[in-house]
């Protein structure tokens, strides 16, 4: 009973029994409109048959008085399906006739009788009959009444009612059923649904919707609904992997600093020996700080608040300002740092953020421009004398493309999307300073500006020394 | 000089005055909104260090209030919240500096000298000189000892900073600020490489350094003694 309450606040049987009121009211409406208009012909037409009558007794009295009228009527009374005649005395009494009673004062009036009237027939005298007639006056004043029974046309009209109203509830027994079991279905679906979501509500994020194959609406919501908690397992898988590796490379400098703290205390108790601790650890601590800083920025940049600095930016001058401030740098450890940028090119993005973005992807540059990630005893930056940067800003139909390429190890190809993890480091000891987030923070901005990062090999012949390209595709501004 | 520091945490006020104070800075501390507003109004600082986050009343209404009266004492903003559009909102209100928190009290203090010198500004001359260096701002000329020095112009914005705080210890966070405009961290050494590059040019060929290295703060520019 609960289950059919609920069936019924469905969407899909309200809508159906809203339809189901129309039909009925409009059928409804169809009917008597039908019915009054064919009571209205078949009156007109018995009116016609009782005109042609008249005509005939008048024809036949013309030919021979009443004694012919009589026999015309004799003969005429008999055939099936006939009219109904009355010959009356003055006074209104039945004289001949095939009726057997009629209703009282008909004979009073003379010519045509608007209002059907009552009658009954012989060998049937329970039933009412009615009528409509004619009453002329014969010459020797006598009465003579020719009717014609209505109820053959009532019948008629009851039949065309009686049509409809079967056909409505048959169509009505069938929109039933029809609701039921489409309510039903639909209830079903909704309940799986329900069911998948519970769990996935109780924490089972790997939970699916169930999608029917019929590709009907409730599969589009489904394979819709999949998309998102796909993205939400996702999410949540990385920030898992985000408080794990936080949890590392955050208990990681904080030990190292405790135990030179320690070490500190327990050492030599000379203030040459205290200044050497406090300094290693005030470094220490810079080092957390910017993890910090790089975490809090990639995730206000990913939570999308910085996009609202999103403004008119020449990214050309960008490159270049960023090429400009590193040159000296790159220059210093012997790298070349070489440009490649056409002009006016530009975006809708924040300078701040695609500076930096740049800035780190120049740095990470420099700093593994000769460094074999799997080598962890080489510490220093000692560059061999062909090391070249390249920075490079072109526009590719509608995307603007701009690449940040070192001629140095590269990394490996199926590590391409790894490093943009957080806290990745192919230097596994991580002894090469930063802090492991600089490309999930380039992804991040990438996305936030509605481009994307992409990882390449530069030259891939060069089997020492491929190198790495990094490219920020950024859409056309619109 | 005189500064007020608005500050709620007492550990870091106190640090802060005693540090201050060393530097032969005298130091007001209000430990909140109201007392700071009220410290502000009634007495006149050379600069005001007040932090964004503050109990009974925040320092950035603080700031507009007193701009809407008519004050003008620099303000340093001293706040957790680091990035772009939150400097953007702290300058707005009337600030005239922002630095993030953890700083390093050396980065504070050159900023907060530099704010103080500023009240006679000098952005509005033509030039300056410090010992035989000089600088041109209309002609973007640069010369010591009367020879023409040719600079980058990123060099050259960065001796016009430098000159125009001449005498003042200016940090790289500084530099990258206000000569590069970015508020971020490189992480490198790219300022001192630009700074080695302006220092080969402005002093090889010439007697006596003018660009010092202040060890674990930052640069300064003066005529060494």
């Amino acid at each position: 009973m609960q289950r059919l309450s609920v069936m019924l606040k469905t969407t899909a049987v309200r809508l159906s029994l809203l339809y189901l009121l129309m039909f009925v009211v409009s059928a409804t409406v169809l009917v008597f409109y039908v019915s009054s208009k064919s009571e209205g012909l078949l009156r007109a037409q018995t009116e016609r048959s009782i005109e042609r009558e008249l005509r005939g007794i008048n024809n036949s009295y013309r030919n021979g008085g009443v004694n012919n009228v009589m026999r015309y009527i004799e003969r005429r009374s008999r055939q099936p399906g006939s009219h109904l005649f009355i010959i009356a005395s003055p006074t209104g009494e039945i004289i001949a006739g095939n009726v057997a009673e009629i209703a009282a004062g008909i004979f009073d009036k003379e010519g045509k009788i608007n209002e059907p009237f009552d009658y009954k027939r012989f060998g049937d005298f329970d039933s009412e009959y009615t009528a409509l007639a004619h009453v002329m006056q014969l010459p020797n004043g006598f009465k003579l009444l020719v009717g014609r029974d209505l109820d053959e046309p009532g019948r008629f009209s009851d039949l065309i009612t009686n049509a409809l109203i079967t056909a409505l509830a048959i169509m009505g027994v069938g929109a039933l059923a029809i609701w039921f079991f489409v309510g039903r279905a639909a209830l079903q679906r909704i309940d799986q649904m329900s069911v998948a979501s519970e769990k996935i509500m109780a924490g089972d994020l790997s939970q699916r919707l169930p999608v029917m194959g019929a590709g009907d609406e409730f599969d589009r919501m489904s394979t819709s609904l999949n998309t998102m908690l796909e993205r939400i397992e996702r999410l949540n898988e990385g920030l898992r992997q985000v408080s794990d590796n936080i949890a590392h490379d955050l208990k990681t400098p904080l030990t190292r600093l405790r135990n030179r703290a320690e070490a500190a205390l327990a050492g030599n108790k000379t203030s040459a020996n205290y200044r050497d601790a406090l300094e290693d650890m005030i470094s220490e601590s810079d080092h957390l700080i910017r993890i910090f800083s790089a975490l809090l920025m990639i995730s206000r940049v990913e939570a999308g608040s910085a996009a609202a600095q999103l403004s008119d930016l020449d990214l050309s001058a960008v490159a270049l300002d960023a090429a400009e401030l590193y040159e000296p740098a790159a220059d210093e450890v012997g790298i070349k740092l070489l440009t490649d940028i056409d002009k006016d090119i530009k975006v809708n993005g924040s300078r701040e953020l695609i500076g930096q973005t740049l800035s780190n992807l120049i740095d990470n540059a420099i700093k593994y421009a000769d460094i074999d990630p799997d080598d962890d005893t080489k510490d220093d930056i000692s560059v061999r004398g062909d090391a070249v940067i390249s920075i490079k800003l072109k526009k590719h139909g509608k995307e603007m493309y701009l690449m940040v390429c070192d001629n140095g190890p590269g990394i490996p190809e199926d590590k391409h999307n790894d490093v943009i993890k957080r806290f990745v480091r192919l230097d596994k000891s991580r002894n090469k300073p930063g802090t492991g987030l600089g490309l999930s923070l380039v992804d991040a901005v990438m996305r936030m500006h509605g481009g994307s990062l992409k990882l390449s090999t530069t030259n891939a012949r060069n089997k020492d020394n491929p190198g790495l390209t990094v490219t920020l595709i950024f859409p056309m501004k619109l | 000089m005189k500064i007020l520091i608005i500050e709620d945490d007492l550990e870091t006020a106190a640090y802060l005055t005693k540090a201050f104070r060393e530097a032969g800075l005298n130091v007001d501390h209000a430990s909140d909104g109201d007392s700071g507003y009220f410290l502000a109004n009634e007495n006149t600082y050379d600069v005001m260090v007040v932090d964004r986050m503050l109990p009974k009343r925040d320092g950035l209404s603080i700031i507009s209030s007193l701009r809407d009266k008519g004050n003008e004492t620099p303000v340093l903003i001293l706040s957790a919240l680091g990035q772009v559009d939150d400097r953007v909102t702290g300058l707005r209100a009337g600030g005239d500096d922002y630095l993030t928190k953890p700083y390093a009290f050396s980065e504070l203090l050159a900023r907060v000298e530099i704010l103080g010198r500023r009240k006679g500004t000098r952005d509005t001359e033509t030039g300056y000189r410090v010992g035989d260096l000089e600088l041109d701002r209309l002609s973007h000329e640069v010369r010591r000892g009367g020879q023409i020095i040719n600079l980058q112009p990123r060099e050259y914005s960065l001796l016009e900073y430098l000159m125009n705080n001449a005498g003042q210890v200016v940090t790289r966070t500084m530099l990258l600020e206000n000569v590069w405009d970015y508020h971020f961290d490189p992480q490198t050494n790219v300022i001192d490489v630009h700074i080695s590059r302006l220092r080969a040019k402005i002093e090889k060929d010439f007697d006596g350094p003018l660009l010092h290295t202040i060890r674990g703060a930052g640069y300064i520019l003066k005529v060494s003694e």
